[in-house]
């Protein structure tokens, strides 16, 4: 307490709209998750499921890394600079995955 | 706010070649965090896409999902794996435990960015609040998922019948009761080192919410370390999205 009294700082009002977007924000990750979690007991297992798993997974990291952590907002070549390199993972599934089946089918 | 974008543009154009212009129009500290988890974001894929390669390699489980036997011969159907809850022995609950756990990760994310908002406003008593929120949900997760993993070592009530008539119950690094010795391998790797990211977190959170306390950021005009942290943890955040897909759901 006695540090706070020091302070002759004045913080800024809140901005109340932003407030409550970041909270709507967290609203959709926490009903794409339910979503997921009731589709992992009504739906067989197979690759529809498995699609639309993936699918809402990158939905919610676009939610993340947009808004959350600010880069929808940041100038472009810092957008591109992040996400063109992510190109690489990609290409590394891709291949591996492949990999993985024919190290199957050598066994 | 000292928001170091913002300043860049009111400099005058014969000043940009002398220093003070921060490139990309973000600070220097905030632009190496971002450079450090995209090669941390590198790292993970490398555990996740291991995983997909590995579980391709292997057999996969052909049949119902409420039959599944665990074995040795063919890769587990991981909701069937993790479907223990706390104080409740015994009851299948299939994935509401790591559903729980991904809920509180998001949580402690939406504090998180919370704590960087009312840091961009000055105001220090709401970002020491959400900070200390942002801790309490960080530090649970991790108690989470230090009961995930006693579990996951001591294993079921069954177990899994071996060869020679015996039972093994649990898992280590040579044999476990859920599957091929690969899949806890993997377990014990890719949800450890997650963990270890947010046990990281929870260190820098602690060091900011000390800092934020004692008015360091007030006095260096600035809450940009918040920023940066939030960086740091909205990628934890992030990480977890992935795990849960890719380890839990798949």
């Amino acid at each position: 307490m006695a540090l706070e009294e020091k302070s002759n700082v004045i913080a800024q009002p809140a901005d109340n709209a932003k407030i409550k977007k970041l909270w709507t924000i967290a609203g959709y990750l926490f009903v794409l998750t339910v979503i997921e979690f009731i589709f992992a007991y009504v739906l067989p297992r197979g690759v529809l499921l498995y699609t639309i798993f993936v699918t809402l997974t990158l939905v919610k990291a676009f939610y993340i890394v947009g808004e959350f952590m600010h880069l929808k907002y940041e100038v472009k070549v810092l957008i591109w600079s992040i996400v063109i390199p992510s190109i690489f993972v990609v290409w590394l599934v891709i291949a591996l995955i492949y990999e993985g089946g024919a190290i199957f089918n050598v066994r | 706010m000292a928001n170091l974008a913002s300043v860049s543009a009111e400099v005058p154009k014969k000043y940009l070649w002398s220093g003070g212009v921060s490139p990309l129009k973000a600070s220097y500290g905030k632009l190496m965090m971002w450079f450090f988890l995209l090669s941390d974001a590198f790292t993970f894929s490398g555990l996740l896409i291991t995983y997909g390669l590995l579980r391709f390699a292997h057999p996969a489980y052909e049949g119902k999902a409420a039959d599944f036997v665990s074995s040795h011969d063919y890769w587990p159907i991981p909701e069937r794996v993790f479907d223990a809850v706390p104080f409740l022995h015994g009851v299948s609950l299939p994935l509401v435990f790591v559903a729980a756990m991904t809920f509180i990760l998001i949580l402690s994310s939406v504090t998180m960015v919370l704590a960087v908002e009312a840091g961009e406003r000055m105001d220090r008593k709401n970002v020491i609040k959400w900070l200390l929120w942002t801790i309490v949900g960080g530090s649970t997760f991790l108690a989470c998922q230090a009961w995930e993993w006693a579990h996951f070592i001591h294993g079921t009530d069954q177990g899994i019948l071996l060869s020679d008539g015996s039972r093994f119950f649990g898992a280590n690094l040579v044999i476990n009761e859920y599957g091929p010795p690969l899949f806890a391998s993997l377990f014990f790797f890719i949800t450890g080192f997650h963990g270890f990211h947010v046990l990281s977190g929870v260190f820098l959170l602690f060091i900011a919410f000390y800092q934020a306390t004692t008015g360091v950021y007030e006095r260096r005009g600035h809450y940009e370390m918040v920023e940066k942290i939030g960086l740091y943890w909205h990628f934890v955040d992030l990480v977890w999205v992935f795990v849960f897909t890719f380890f839990y759901l798949i």
